[in-house]
């Protein structure tokens, strides 16, 4: 059984980030693994997941997120084996602080050596990055920027956008994975999701997948490596 | 028009009808933000210098604005002026005003623009339909969004009033700002934006007395609301009949006629004028395209689909068109907050640019898709509903004819 959980949507889930869920559900379940889709609401306790799923939010709700969080001794779940996929706002709170909303800077939940602070302006467009040698493609809709501290990975290197602004996109750490592509990434790029339920399932590799989504992704890729990337092309799968 | 103007302002206005005409004249639509743009060039406070001496009421909100301002133009039973194009910005206001000099007037306003409308216009009535996400990559998150509806309506002059719906917490945040307040419970199709209090971030509570917040912030007591096939508006009750579908419809209504009721037209009397109201810039309308008989309906944001699909009963196959042209925004991810999974069963045609994104959403929902890649699906008996997005409905509106 695998029990993915969608943390507090009512806070975190401003671009479509249900989706991720709904995506690495289903991609299980169309595989024959039993899988528990479930929502952490807010006011109720967090449920007990193999994956918990943070998405992005406004500033208000993001700092409130921060403190549900740290009461639901967030941090001590992953210590204890749980898998975190943060997308936006998921992102930056997972870091040692973040400045969002004018200057002042909070806290985060410090899961990661990584301080966010506010861009000069939004990065809005789309997005892609190469991780591992795989192409990425996505959108991103932000205005942080985000250092990682000496020794913490990134999630890709950045092709297209913004990403934490110096040429890398979000922080790879331990069973935390965290990017700036907003909204179902998961969906964009079906061998993501793969990915990330090989790892969630102690999978070495899984059966392909034939669906739809395979077709998006490659036209995604097709229309955003056509033009203005300074990087070679490099293929990608699926 | 009268001699008090200016030399400016009548230069302003001849501006308006000549980038109008040349607009038309070169086969580009009526050509309503060309001239309005001119008028605006020359003279900026060309849409207060229009509005003066007349009864504006102005409509916003994310969605319904224009199927309600087309209720409120019909159940005022007099002419009006508007800007029926859908031209929302002061351009398109500008534009109306030069058309029409009718002293009713109706304006549809875009969301963002709405302080600045109101500082120009001074109207007597604001309708605030609801607030929920849309096309996030454009505009402004939506909380915030409230937050600058909020203080643009501190400053409303005291002879404005504002009817606004009592059942979405986003606006309800917006519109206790303001002195005078009509409340109406209209239905809202998708609470996704309104899970967490707009004013203090907790989580908003339902229950037979409506939402709730620990903060204390909670649903006012609404003075008009649906009653089965009634509407109740100030205590007077009376039937409404609609030609067009869906309980939104009925909502958007009830906010029409609130307006309406608040500048003294009767409900008995505004409320029997909007059944001839069939079809709104060709939404809902039955028109042919191709070999096949659609009706075409429009839903740009999860919202919108929410109610669209709600409305849609029936088995039979559906069209969906989803572009990604700037006045669509260009991140369809919303796809993902619209409830697709109530088509289970039946077979959805994927148009539009972004006919892959839609396809992808169909599959993870479990709902049969076909992706078309060139010309329309096959031919279907009877009436197929084609749903489009913005600039998706206006290229099919353009490719079909009425039947
Ligand atoms: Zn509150």
């Amino acid at each position: 059984m695998l029990t993915i959980a969608q943390v507090y949507p009512e806070l975190l889930g401003t671009y479509g980030d249900g989706g991720n869920g709904l995506v690495l559900a289903e991609r299980a379940r169309r595989r024959d693994v039993e899988v528990r889709l479930v929502t952490s609401r807010f006011g109720e306790p967090l449920v007990d997941a193999d994956i918990y799923l943070l998405g992005g939010g406004e500033d208000g709700p993001q700092r409130l997120a921060v403190s549900l969080l740290r009461e639901a001794s967030f941090r001590a779940r992953i210590d204890d084996g749980a898998t975190v996929f943060a997308v936006c706002a998921g992102l930056q709170l997972l870091g040692t602080s973040f400045s969002v909303e004018g200057d002042d800077e909070f806290a985060g939940l410090g899961v990661v050596d990584a301080v966010t602070r506010r861009g000069a302006r939004r990065a809005v467009g789309d997005f892609v990055t190469v991780v591992g040698d795989t192409i990425m493609v996505g959108f991103e809709n932000h205005g942080g920027m985000t250092n990682r501290g000496d020794g913490v990975a990134p999630f890709g290197a950045v092709q297209r956008g913004r990403g934490n602004g110096d040429g890398h996109d979000g922080f790879r750490a331990n069973r935390v994975w965290a990017t700036y592509a907003h909204g179902p990434v998961l969906a964009l790029n079906p061998w993501l999701a793969d990915d990330l339920l090989c790892e969630l399932l102690g999978w070495k590799s899984v059966e392909p997948l034939a669906s739809v989504a395979d077709r998006l992704y490659n036209e995604r890729l097709r229309v955003l490596t056509r033009r203005g990337n300074r990087s070679p092309h490099r293929p990608g799968r699926g | 028009m009268t001699s008090r103007r200016s030399a400016r302002t009548w230069l302003a206005v001849a501006g308006v009808r000549f980038g109008n005409w040349a607009s038309r004249r070169a086969g580009r639509g009526a050509g309503t933000v060309v001239g309005g743009s001119i008028g605006l060039a020359i003279d900026r406070n060309l849409l207060g210098k229009l509005a003066r001496g007349r009864t504006v009421i102005v409509v916003s909100g994310t969605n319904g604005k224009t199927t309600t301002s087309a209720f409120v133009a019909a159940g005022w039973g007099a002419p009006v002026a508007t800007n029926e194009t859908g031209s929302n910005m002061p351009a398109g206001h500008v534009a109306a005003l030069v058309r029409s000099s009718a002293v009713r007037v109706v304006l549809e306003c875009d969301e963002a623009w709405l302080g600045a409308v109101l500082d120009a216009v001074k109207p007597a009535i604001v309708v605030l339909l609801n607030l929920s996400r849309d096309q996030l990559d454009r505009s402004s998150e939506v909380r915030q969004l409230a937050e600058r509806w909020r203080r643009a309506l501190e400053h409303t002059s005291p002879t404005t009033a504002l009817v606004a719906n009592a059942l979405d917490p986003l606006v309800v945040y917006a519109a206790s700002a303001a002195r005078r307040v009509v409340w109406c419970a209209a239905p809202v199709a998708w609470t996704g934006d309104t899970e967490s209090c707009p004013r203090c971030t907790a989580a908003v509570q339902h229950d037979a007395s409506g939402w709730w917040c620990e903060c204390g912030f909670r649903q006012p007591v609404a003075t008009s609301y649906l009653a089965d096939t009634d509407v109740v508006i100030n205590a007077e009750r009376c039937p409404l009949e609609l030609a067009l579908p869906g309980s939104f419809n009925r909502g958007n209504a009830l906010l029409a006629l609130s307006a309406l009721e608040a500048i003294g037209v009767a409900p008995r009397e505004s409320a029997g004028r909007l059944a001839r109201v069939h079809d709104v810039a060709g939404r809902y309308a039955t028109r042919r395209l191709g070999e096949q008989v659609v009706r075409l309906l429009l839903a740009k944001n999860p919202a919108g689909f929410g109610a669209t699909l709600a409305d849609l009963a029936g088995a039979g196959a559906l069209w969906i068109a989803i572009n990604d042209h700037v006045a669509d925004g260009h991140d369809p991810s919303w796809l993902y907050d619209v409830p697709f999974e109530v088509l289970r069963g039946r077979t959805v045609w994927c148009l539009g640019t972004r006919r892959l994104d839609l396809a992808t959403r169909l599959w993870y929902a479990r709902v049969e898709a076909a992706v078309v890649d060139d010309g329309l699906p096959p031919v279907h008996g009877g009436v197929t509903d084609v749903i489009a997005n913005y600039t998706a409905f206006r290229e099919l509106l353009e490719a079909s004819e009425p039947c």
